[in-house]
């Protein structure tokens, strides 16, 4: 495959990982697990799909987006950073709910809707044809990692996120409230949950099929991890696995002797060897799964 | 154990019906009715209720399983991939030795599927005590790696040659050899002998976890593995043992339904049980004395949702996103309980 192919479908591949992971990687930081991020951005996904089939306005798509992401996120700050449930459980429970309401939703409105027209591709001047090609959602996806590195790092907010991510009782006795700062996090990160749906729905695919996100709201967990829960770690992970899905594109359109079934769990087996050979992150923050109680 | 509160579980359900009925409404259908419809569909028959019984064989092997491995504070969320190998291992036996005679080759393919499930669990296990790896996000992995691993098997190695030779080449194993069929219970419905597994398996369970040492061991590890390992516990190996044993039991959820509902591997086999088992173990309060009573109850709505979803075109993923609801509704009123008890 030329290179330059590859290159672009990369980028183009790392879209919905880099928002959903960069969106995790504000809840974590703030001590919550997200783990229903698939059942999010499936939710995500539909809600953009389905007000691009009625508007035609891509724009609108992505707002529609962002709040479906932000109603997923209502429950799980309801579920686990309110009532204080078990985060891991509340998580699979978000998928499931998400996963089983896209699918009923679609199956009960979309009728014979297929595909939409949704982001056009920004050709763009003197970047050559790697960076230009792509839909305005790739090109902010990349803006978003300095952006969340801003965020994180250099406002009073961050610093409030990393306190209660990391020592919720003595951020308490400062006087920072850990029940808004976490549901601000977790809120922030299912909007961007959402839209990295909306960007396989309305931007990289143009369509939506039930279970389409296909586990890589999961991938984008293991991503956090993986990217030592720095956005721009999440960046080099995201770029990583992105570019082993381009290869795995790339083995089924060459049509080498490797079947497809093996070719598609190439990513799945990257992450598992990735996770366990990684060295060990002192970066975890150390109250992430834990609710807190004064 | 001690005494088991169940009004979490009166709760979850309750809630969740209460939201499911919002959502019918929203949908234009009426709730009443459609929850008539389930409730019929899984008590009013008999085919019914053997279909719910049928059903709740996965749920409560896979349970056990996850009861086991919470003990040790493990979350198992791959009995789906373990499932899906179990039964793929023991259709491949049944099929590499068709003319063996059925009281020999039916305990090697149930032993084949067991062991399939123990190691792909078993890795996860590994992993984790060896380098600390997330077994939640491990498993869910492995999950699609046994998805698409049952895909390549079922279109390629282990595709029925009727399959082949029609061309239709839909993605499923030849069907086994009948020797190892599980007897059904009553004759013309679903319910087969497997069935009689879960009392006795339900019973090994509880001794294990309360009356033997690796029990009291893996809840020293769940409570706090440095005390624990304090103690002279090895924490790494009780952490492999647990999921071995709860992919064991995920295993053998996978390849009975093959060898006494199915009959032959095919996609769709696991019936979604992998999660479905999580979410009747939570709602058996994970102690195996309740866990086959929620088996049968939330079998009873998943059966009720098909039937739904014939009679009035809802669609069947409303039972997922109820599962989904349960699942919230049971965390945070165990929280909820948990805080009260406290204070």
């Amino acid at each position: 495959m030329p290179l330059e192919s590859f290159l672009f479908s990369t980028l183009r591949l790392a879209t919905p990982y880099l928002y959903a992971a960069l969106g995790e990687t504000l809840g974590q930081r703030a001590g919550v697990l997200n783990l229903g991020l698939e059942g999010t951005m499936l939710v995500g996904a539909l809600a953009a799909f389905l007000t691009v089939a009625r508007t035609g306005s891509p724009g609108l798509g992505v707002l529609a987006a962002l709040a479906a992401g932000l109603a997923m996120a209502s429950i799980l700050i309801l579920v686990s950073v309110v009532l204080k449930g078990e985060q891991g459980i509340s998580g699979i429970g978000l998928y499931l709910f998400g996963l089983g309401l896209s699918g009923v939703l679609y199956r009960m409105t979309a009728g014979g809707v297929r595909t939409v027209e949704g982001f056009p591709a920004l050709s763009i001047p003197l970047v050559g044809p790697i960076l230009s090609g792509h839909h305005l959602l790739t090109y902010l996806a990349f803006l978003l990692v300095p952006l969340m590195a801003w965020l994180l790092n250099r406002t009073r907010f961050g610093l409030e996120v990393k306190a209660v991510g990391q020592n919720p009782q003595a951020a308490d006795a400062m006087g920072i409230s850990v029940l808004r700062v976490r549901a601000l996090a977790v809120a922030l990160g299912g909007m961007l949950g959402g839209l990295a749906g909306a960007s396989l729905s309305i931007a990289n695919l143009d369509l939506f099929q039930e279970d389409m996100i296909g586990g890589k709201g999961f991938i984008a967990v293991a991503l956090v991890y993986f990217g030592g829960w720095n956005p721009y770690g999440v960046l080099g992970g995201v770029l990583l696995f992105a570019s082993v899905n381009a290869l795995q594109l790339w083995i089924q359109v060459a049509r080498l002797p490797i079947p497809s079934d093996l070719a598609l769990m190439l990513p799945y087996l990257l992450t598992i060897a990735v996770m366990a050979l990684a060295p060990r992150r002192k970066t975890e923050p150390a109250a992430l799964g834990r609710a807190f109680d004064r | 154990m001690r005494r088991v509160d169940l009004l979490p579980t009166v709760v979850a359900l309750g809630g969740a019906l209460l939201l499911g009925a919002l959502l019918l409404v929203a949908l234009g259908v009426n709730p009443l009715q459609a929850y008539g419809v389930m409730l019929a569909g899984a008590l009013g028959s008999v085919q019914g209720l053997a279909q719910t019984g049928s059903k709740s064989i996965p749920l409560v092997l896979v349970g056990l399983g996850i009861i086991i491995a919470f003990q040790a504070r493990i979350f198992n969320i791959g009995a789906e991939g373990q499932m899906m190998v179990g039964a793929l291992a023991g259709t491949a036996l049944a099929l590499a030795l068709p003319s063996a005679p059925g009281p020999l080759l039916l305990p090697l393919v149930l032993a084949a599927g067991v062991a399939a499930g123990a190691l792909w669990a078993g890795f996860a296990g590994f992993l984790k005590a060896r380098f600390g790896v997330n077994e939640i996000l491990s498993t869910v992995m492995l999950n699609q790696v046994a998805l698409y691993l049952m895909q390549f098997l079922l279109s390629g190695p282990l595709l029925d040659p009727a399959e082949l030779a029609s061309g239709t080449r839909i993605a499923q194993s030849a069907s086994l050899p009948p020797q190892v069929w599980l007897p059904r219970l009553i004759p013309r419905t679903t319910l087969h002998v497997g069935f009689l597994l879960l009392p006795v398996l339900a019973a090994a369970v509880y001794f294990l976890l309360k009356r033997t040492t690796l029990g009291f061991e893996l809840r020293a590890v769940g409570q706090s593995p440095e005390a624990a390992r304090y103690a002279g516990i090895r924490v790494g190996t009780r952490l492999v043992l647990a999921m071995v044993l709860s992919g064991a039991l995920a295993g053998l959820a996978g390849v009975v339904e093959v060898t006494g509902l199915h009959h032959r591997s095919l996609e769709g086999m696991t019936g979604n049980a992998g999660f479905a088992g999580i979410v009747a173990a939570l709602l058996g309060r994970l102690d195996p004395r309740w866990l086959i009573p929620a088996g049968l109850l939330f079998a009873a709505l998943l059966v009720g949702a098909d039937k739904m979803q014939r009679s009035l075109q809802v669609p069947a993923s409303l039972a997922l996103a109820l599962q989904g609801l349960i699942l919230c509704f049971l965390v945070s009123a165990e929280a909820w309980e948990r805080r009260r008890r406290a204070a």
